[in-house]
């Protein structure tokens, strides 16, 4: 497959940073409304071929929603939806090229694996041997050879889920749809399918747009990820952008875990911001590309690996914050420590145990030093 | 296996005594040798042979089959029908007064739903005989088949459909090819349900039967009101059998199938 190479660049895949690239799919100013209640809100948004792109967010966010408007199910209220330049609010689910991957796998009880899979190319009325030759090359994609026979009662929850992926890969749809693929899946198998989908994502150039909850899954699978909430998207950005920059503090607190350290902008210019936050402390410095007026009230976003802990005051860092250990969480892997500061708010720090733990030397009630570079927090008004 | 007390032998017994002492009478008398029905004579089979050389009771046998099998048939793909639209249609408009009407036969007496079918095939002019006796069953079978079918739908994962639209079936290929075989065995059972409905009616046949088109309950019963004769006693351990093999069979399938896709699960993992 010459189109795979493509799209196994993944360094130099950025279709969304070209101009002149034509999206596959394209949101305009897209609302839905159910009776009262509004599931998207005026959304506009660009999906370009190839991409994995995750679109996350908490229940009710009108993530599942935008994904049954691209397959069909539902019908927009306003706007406009346009996959491959065509505006698709006439067409029928069963007409348009695009498939879904149901959260529930959907998978028909009466029908074995292969007939599964060969569901919707006998819909097209292929003929026999096209049909059969395309079950096994699905069954071969997703390691499921010796299970054609079984009906899916008799092949495990993994092997289900290779089986809904096959069925929805079977017909080429321009568009893979996977609403919460992964969610029945103990965390082990999820890890591992995970890189599974990538490498099938990789291997047939298909356009994946993935539905979940789970932002370490969208960080792991996706090339781009929207952050949605109430119907609207927060930002929309590659997996490392969201993570190390986020654009709100929503979207900084739904991604991993972060310190939120409020106070007010003293300086501001050259892509950084300086805050003011507790008396007694020295300000903190961290990333802001657009100037803020000082005496805007702002917040340091701070990832807890960023920071770094010491029992003597570091000399050269501009970040650092003096208090005590209140909390140890052993993690076996790393340890975090909660630090309270004079003034009672409380920062978490992360380090990797590198040495067992006998020998560490930050206890509880402590008197530590937290620090950090310029650049490993941003400052965000929003 | 657990000993019962006292009280619950004592429970068991009676209920049990209640329901069944009337119909172990009826099979004991079938095979009395005698003329009377309450004063045994001697085992005989006698009045089995008796009953197969009647006609008049076969022909009611063969009336009623051919109603039963019509009357099921067609009150089952009505009443899927009724079902799926109640379930599926969404909120349109009547909605909760046309599942309210589905549902109005399943109460209604029987008596009533006799002669309102009597007035209209006399309005419109229709002779009384087999025909209208399908007419009739369907039109009161088909609500149970629709109950039957709608519980099973409440259930039925939507998003299956979804799935085969979403593989370019179109709405009635997807309820074709994915929804009915799935829900099958509740059509199934609509259809015995409505089967066996049009086979013990006794009240709305009589309304709606003719000369030529006797079903078997009114045969009994307008044979019994001259006398139960031992005959009688040998037709009906006959219907009692052939239920008892239905039900026991039906039961032993449905668990073996059970059985079975519980150890097809235990393999899967």
């Amino acid at each position: 497959m010459s189109e795979a190479a493509l799209a196994t660049a993944p360094a130099e895949f950025a279709p969304w940073e070209d101009a002149q690239a034509t999206p596959l799919i394209r949101f305009q100013n897209v609302t839905k409304r159910f009776g009262d209640f509004t599931a998207i809100d005026n959304l506009t948004i660009d999906i370009f071929e190839k991409e994995f792109f995750a679109l996350l967010g908490p229940s009710g966010c009108g993530k599942t929603t935008m994904m049954r408007m691209l397959a069909g199910f539902e019908t927009q209220t306003e706007g406009t939806i346009l996959i491959d330049g065509q505006d698709v609010a006439p067409i029928p689910p069963n007409k348009r090229a695009v498939n879904m991957m149901f959260q529930s796998y959907a998978l028909f009880p009466h029908l074995s694996v292969a007939e599964n899979i060969a569901f919707g190319l006998k819909r097209d009325k292929l003929p026999k041997d096209q049909v059969a030759a395309r079950v096994d090359e699905m069954l071969n994609l997703v390691q499921l050879d010796k299970f054609a026979s079984r009906k899916p009662h008799q092949i495990s929850g993994g092997q289900r889920q290779r089986v809904a992926l096959a069925r929805s890969l079977a017909k080429a749809p321009k568009l893979l749809l996977l609403d919460e693929p992964l969610g029945a899946l103990d965390k082990k198998l999820r890890q591992d399918t995970q890189f599974e989908l990538m490498d099938i994502q990789e291997k047939t150039g298909t356009t994946f747009v993935i539905v979940t909850h789970d932002q370490e899954e969208a960080m792991t699978v996706a090339s781009r990820i929207a952050v949605m909430d109430h119907g609207k998207i927060i930002q929309v950005d590659t997996p490392a952008k969201i993570y190390e920059e986020p654009g709100s503090v929503y979207v900084a607190d739904f991604i991993g875990d972060v310190n939120l350290i409020e106070g007010t902008v003293t300086t501001s210019g050259d892509d950084h911001a300086t805050i003011s936050w507790a008396e007694g402390q020295q300000d903190l410095i961290g990333i802001a590309h657009d100037e803020i007026p000082a005496g805007t009230r702002a917040t340091l976003a701070i990832r807890p690996e960023k920071v770094n802990i010491a029992t003597e005051r570091p000399a050269d860092m501009t970040n650092i914050i003096h208090g005590k250990v209140m909390d140890i969480a052993y993690l076996g892997n790393m340890s975090t420590y909660v630090i309270e500061t004079p003034t009672g708010q409380h920062i978490k720090a992360q380090a990797a145990n590198t040495r067992r733990i006998r020998r560490r030397a930050i206890t509880w009630d402590q008197d530590v030093w937290l620090s950090f570079t310029d650049t490993a927090g941003v400052v965000l008004t929003s | 296996m657990r000993r019962l007390s006292w009280f619950n032998t004592v429970s068991l017994t009676l209920g049990f005594a209640f329901l069944y002492i009337p119909m172990i009478i009826l099979i004991i008398y079938s095979f009395n040798g005698g003329k009377l029905v309450t004063v045994w004579s001697g085992f005989s089979t006698k009045w089995y042979g008796e009953l197969f050389r009647n006609e008049a009771f076969l022909d009611a046998a063969w009336v009623t089959l051919k109603v039963a099998v019509m009357s099921s048939t067609v009150a089952t793909v009505l009443g899927t029908m009724a079902a799926y639209v109640m379930v599926r249609a969404g909120r349109f408009h009547g909605r909760t007064l046309f599942s309210g009407m589905i549902y109005a036969p399943l109460v209604m007496p029987e008596v009533i739903t006799g002669l309102s079918l009597l007035l209209l095939f006399i309005a419109i002019g229709l002779d009384r005989g087999v025909l209208t006796i399908v007419l009739a069953h369907t039109t009161f079978s088909m609500c149970y088949v629709s109950v039957v079918v709608s519980s099973r739908l409440v259930t039925f994962d939507q998003s299956l459909e979804e799935a085969a639209l979403d593989l370019g079936c179109t709405g009635f290929e997807a309820f074709r090819l994915v929804t009915l075989p799935i829900i099958a065995p509740a059509v199934i059972s609509g259809w015995l349900l409505a089967f066996t409905l049009s086979l013990d009616d006794l009240v709305i046949a009589s309304f709606t039967s003719g000369p030529s088109s006797t079903t078997l309950p009114i045969k009994i019963f307008s044979a019994v009101r001259l006398g139960v004769s031992p005959e009688i006693n040998a037709l009906s351990t006959i219907m009692i059998s052939l239920v008892a093999i239905g039900v026991i069979a039906a039961s032993l399938t449905s668990k073996r199938a059970i059985a079975k896709r519980a150890k097809d699960e235990q393999e899967a993992i």
